[in-house]
């Protein structure tokens, strides 16, 4: 029996007088690698950060990691783990430090040896006392990782998690994702790098004007016809409704 | 996860955060030290030929300063944590977020506290007070707890203001009003060595402001970083 690790019904989100999501329904069973795909301001970093708990909703249900938000947020952050845009890393602090401080805060068990496994895992072990500020984009995105592995979380949120990193950068994060996929942890990722989430998912959704339109299980799909799929989805148009 | 441990060490490591922080940049000390000695040096100039209006004036010099220097602490204080957008990861933290603000307030304290003890001895060597008096040092502490309880509240609220130079200044001051009037008020009255008579009704307001203000702002911070 599977459970479900992310459960979204209804859910409605607007910024100003403009409303982003529109009664999205959304599921996500533990274990699967979702990728959540849609063009620029569908809403797809919204949904995450909804899902992360940084961002507030105006109506519907969301259950993330079996926490019912927002009344269960607390419960649900121990749950997530989860790489935005932003890397939330302090500059001043060196990379070991920046860790050492999430670790604090989230109370991770044998702490040093984690770190330091992270710091190697994501070859950053050389610069460890080095300031964040010193770091390069793709660095930083690295230690970024990092962080968010630190607690283990069973669900991992990654927004994008390839922009700014270098071919070696890229191919370490593969390493990782395909690790945790192994490993049973749910993650959801927004990506367009096709050729790297491709051997990863276990679906594809599609994100588009508030709603999950089209929906795609990877059974041996290639590129081509991913981004067809894609692009045939995106160019059809979606009847507007009232809400 | 027992919450009441979690609590303080959430507090503590976002406090020690900010130390380690400070420690690497010096940016807030550096800026509230030169900020506090150029307006002693300028007052001392201003006042120079006058050393009565010195005299009187002096306890309200330092508290200005303080106030002032504060501001400064309390913005860079915050800027940290708009950098990489560092609070929305305290924020993902499964801890209550009073811990954050306690954590934060206390680095604050520290930080105003470190500007006083570099301070002080100028102040004193060059406007002729002792300030060493225990009266004055409650006043003083008594006085920082109640600023930076408000100020860490209002500096996170500005925090993501363009203009955040000025409004942090423009909410904090007249809401921390109260403090600097009892604190004058007090100092004088233990510098002068007025009786206690006429000093308890400025120290009890400094009390009473620190609990209502205090709780108001911890209780406050909550729906202030969830916006």
């Amino acid at each position: 029996m599977t459970s479900l690790m992310v459960d979204v019904r209804g859910l409605m989100k607007r910024f100003g007088y403009r409303w982003v999501l529109r009664g999205l329904d959304w599921t996500v069973e533990s274990g699967q690698v979702v990728v959540l795909l849609g063009p620029n301001g569908a809403g797809k970093t919204t949904l995450l950060r909804i899902l992360a708990t940084l961002t507030r909703f105006q109506g519907g249900r969301v259950q993330v990691a079996g926490a019912r938000l927002p009344q269960e947020a607390t419960q649900a952050r121990q749950r997530i783990g989860y790489l935005g845009h932003a890397t939330f890393l302090y500059p001043d602090l060196s990379a070991e430090q920046n860790l050492r401080f999430f670790a604090r805060l989230y109370q991770v068990p044998d702490a040093e040896a984690r770190i330091h496994a992270l710091l190697e895992q994501v070859g950053l072990l050389a610069r460890r006392r080095d300031p964040v500020r010193t770091f390069s984009r793709g660095m930083q995105q690295r230690l970024a990782l990092a962080r968010v592995l630190l607690i283990d979380p069973p669900l991992l949120l990654f927004d994008e998690p390839f922009t700014g990193l270098d071919q070696e950068g890229a191919a370490t994060l593969t390493d990782i994702l395909h690790e945790l996929a192994q490993q049973g942890r749910t993650l959801v990722l927004t990506s367009h790098d096709f050729p790297r989430v491709l051997p990863l998912a276990t679906r594809f959704d599609l994100l588009h004007r508030g709603r999950i339109t089209a929906s795609l299980p990877n059974h041996g799909l290639t590129i081509q016809t991913l981004q067809d799929w894609y692009d045939t989805h995106v160019t059809t148009p979606v009847p507007e409704e009232r809400v | 996860m027992n919450t009441g441990t979690s609590f303080w060490k959430a507090a503590w490591a976002v406090f020690l955060k900010d130390l380690i922080a400070e420690w690497r940049s010096r940016e807030i000390l550096t800026a509230q030290w030169t900020f506090a000695l150029l307006v002693i040096f300028i007052f001392d100039f201003a006042l120079e030929f006058d050393p009565r209006a010195q005299q009187r004036v002096a306890v309200g010099v330092l508290w200005t300063l303080f106030a002032f220097a504060g501001t400064l602490g309390l913005n860079r204080s915050l800027s940290m944590e708009r950098e990489n957008q560092c609070l929305e990861g305290l924020l993902l933290a499964p801890v209550d977020r009073g811990a954050l603000y306690l954590g934060k307030a206390l680095a604050n304290l520290v930080f105003l506290f470190v500007t006083a003890a570099i301070v002080i001895p100028v102040y004193s060597a060059l406007y002729n007070v002792s300030l060493l008096h225990p009266g004055f040092l409650l006043v003083l502490f008594l006085g920082f707890v109640g600023y930076i309880a408000v100020g860490t509240l209002i500096a996170t609220m500005t925090v993501q203001a363009r203009t955040r130079d000025i409004l942090l200044p423009l909410l904090l001051f007249p809401l921390i009003l109260p403090i600097i009037v009892a604190a004058v008020r007090a100092s004088e009255g233990f510098l002068l060595g007025n009786p206690w008579s006429e000093i308890r009704t400025w120290v009890n307001l400094l009390v009473v402001y620190n609990i209502l203000f205090g709780t108001a702002s911890f209780l406050a911070f909550d729906f202030v970083v969830e916006g």
